[in-house]
């Protein structure tokens, strides 16, 4: 039993690293209906600023913050520079597009910071607490990962910034008539989402260790939480990305062991796209003809 | 009529050609251009022709590069009969894959085979299954030796071998893509609406285009795994996957002809690339990728074909 709670908490953890890239991926998806394959590639070189950073002897939450503005800036970047040619493009464009900035951003990041394992530092104790059932790293993560969802998610409600973010999402047309400036909109939502990414790469950078192909495994479980929890809706998402985690780590535990998590990953995908492939928050596409 | 039939056995003899020119190395070089090709050929009837995208194929050529071995190793089949069980096991898959997420939009694809091409290592280095696939190690078979006697070394004979399989394949695919069911495809990819309107049933004729594309990309596999003679869960990548999707759009997804270029590409250039840095052949992939998406997203097979029928009527 007690390994049980323990295996439960413990996927709460990784859930909500999860839910953060799940959270991402959605933000980009509904303003733009592309998903964007490039977003674990990014949070990883994100999490190699923050290293960066620290070791320039800066203190970790400084490096933590710097890294986050500048993986927002980047976002915003990529948008302009690359994403924005190809918004109305046919999907093969897009998903091409995305590939290869995948491709990029991964050997960009093994030819600058190189390709060995390095460790990363927890800014949390490194002790068990409340008898063993949860990790010092485990619990400060998940304080940081809901801290910054429901910061995400004041931003969009309370802020008119966020206001016109939902409104440039939801239509883009009848937005730009009243006035929102619909393309730095688009803009912002990249650079919100690479700055979620690279919290998510810091958060699980000390568990995994940081090397450049870190966070393909999670952009995977990502997807599967997106997909879950409805793709086009970022509550959805959210819990998607924690239900994710929870069976992942019930799963490893007891049914099929650590070797096919992965396989896990792509039984929920095809098993969500089988049984209710509009996730469980998400609303049904309809369109007229 | 003749002329084209003059062309075909032309091109025939000119890829033949390399038997004499090349030896060893270079040979295993063309061999794998040729199975590339063939890999890349099953993405394109997907992909260009009937418009699905996926991110995943490296799974099916595998599955195919496994098949082949585990008969070859554990039953001792003879490796050209191995080929249509590998060719059978594929179409069946990628079936079964293809059933859920091809109801969705084309995303949803992507996203599902993504999932798939990351996976499967895990799933042929699995405990379960190492009695047949050789857990981490792999399988190492036998390379044929050219049967009946002739004077051919196996490379040479390999070579050959490859180039007919890779022949009638294309022949083939050219034949299913012109007629009726090629029709059908392209009117699902350009208008699924009206091409439900015509009687087509779309998600069938999606699933089995799949079915097909994954066929064509296993016996590629199974063809790879008879040329190197090995076959190990990590030369099966997500990466690879990523691979076959660059090569075809480097040579225009929607044209047979150009998944030779796609072959010749993802065999050369990671070598030329590679003498550079190690991290090279990923951002040269990745620039070309964006640079075709921008500048020519036809591919080269679609260049040179605007090309040509630009030459075709000058001026007139």
């Amino acid at each position: 039993m007690e390994g049980f709670i323990h295996q439960i908490i413990s996927g709460i953890a990784t859930g909500g690293i999860y839910a953060s890239v799940a959270l991402a991926l959605v933000m980009i998806y509904q303003a733009t209906h592309h998903v964007n394959f490039a977003q674990g590639e990014m949070a990883t070189f994100s999490t190699y600023i923050t290293l960066v950073l620290i070791n320039l002897g800066l203190p970790y939450w400084v490096a933590f913050i710097g890294a986050f503005s500048i993986s927002f800036v980047i976002g915003v970047l990529v948008e302009r520079v690359l994403m924005r040619p190809v918004a109305n493009a046919p999907v093969l464009t897009s998903v091409g597009v995305f590939i290869g900035l995948l491709l990029i951003v991964n050997s960009m990041t093994g030819w600058i910071f190189d390709y060995t394992i390095k460790q990363f530092p927890s800014p949390f104790p490194d002790k068990a607490l409340f008898g063993g059932f949860v990790s010092g790293h485990e619990l400060g993560s998940t304080g940081v990962t809901l801290t910054v969802l429901i910061l995400v998610y004041l931003f969009f409600r309370h802020t008119r910034l966020g206001l016109a973010m939902r409104a440039a999402a939801f239509n883009p047309v009848s937005s730009r008539l009243v006035g929102v400036r619909v393309g730095w909109m688009l803009a912002l939502g990249w650079g919100l989402a690479a700055a979620i990414g690279s919290v998510a790469g810091c958060m699980v950078a000390p568990v995994v260790f940081l090397d450049p192909n870190m966070m393909s495994g999670i952009l995977l479980y990502a997807f599967a939480g997106a997909l879950l929890g409805g793709i086009d809706s970022p509550l959805g998402a959210v819990l998607g990305g924690f239900m994710v985690g929870i069976i992942e780590n019930l799963g490893g535990a007891y049914v099929v062991g650590t070797e096919l998590k992965l396989t896990l990953a792509l039984v929920i995908i095809i098993t969500v796209l089988t049984l209710k492939p509009s996730g469980l928050m998400g609303r049904k596409v309809y369109s007229r003809v | 009529m003749r002329t084209s039939w003059l062309i075909a056995i032309f091109v025939l003899l000119a890829a033949a050609v390399p038997t004499l020119l090349f030896s060893g190395y270079h040979l295993f070089q063309m061999t794998m251009v040729v199975v590339y090709g063939i890999a890349i050929l099953g993405l394109a009837i997907l992909t260009g022709i009937n418009g699905q995208i996926s991110l995943g194929h490296g799974a099916f050529y595998a599955i195919g590069a496994y098949t082949t071995a585990i008969l070859m190793s554990s039953w001792d089949v003879p490796y050209w009969a191995t080929l249509p069980v590998s060719a059978a096991v594929c179409a069946t898959v990628g079936f079964l894959v293809g059933l859920p997420a091809l109801r969705l939009g084309g995303l949803y694809l992507a996203l599902t085979t993504f999932a798939l091409a990351v996976a499967i290592p895990q799933i042929l280095k699995h405990k379960l299954f190492e009695d047949w696939t050789g857990g981490v190690q792999g399988l190492v078979i036998d390379k044929p030796e050219a049967p009946f006697g002739l004077p051919l070394s196996a490379d040479q004979w390999l070579y050959l071998f490859t180039l007919a399989v890779g022949v009638f394949l294309y022949a083939l695919a050219v034949n299913l893509t012109q007629g009726r069911i090629g029709r059908a495809m392209r009117a699902v990819r350009d208008h699924p609406v009206a091409a439900e309107a015509m009687g087509i049933n779309l998600a069938m004729l999606k699933t089995r285009t799949f079915a097909v594309s994954a066929m064509y990309t296993g016996v590629a596999g199974s063809l790879g795994a008879i040329a190197v003679a090995f076959v190990a869960p990590d030369s099966f990548s997500v990466f690879l996957s990523i691979t076959f999707f660059v090569g075809l759009v480097a040579g225009g997804a929607a044209s047979i002809g150009g998944t030779i270029v796609g072959g010749v590409f993802i065999e050369f250039v990671p070598n030329l690339a590679d003498l550079v840095s190690k991290a090279a052949p990923g951002a040269v992939y990745g620039v070309i990728l964006i640079a075709m998406m921008f500048l020519m997203p036809q591919g080269a097979g679609g260049f040179i074909a605007s090309l040509w029928r630009r030459a075709g009527r000058p001026g007139r």
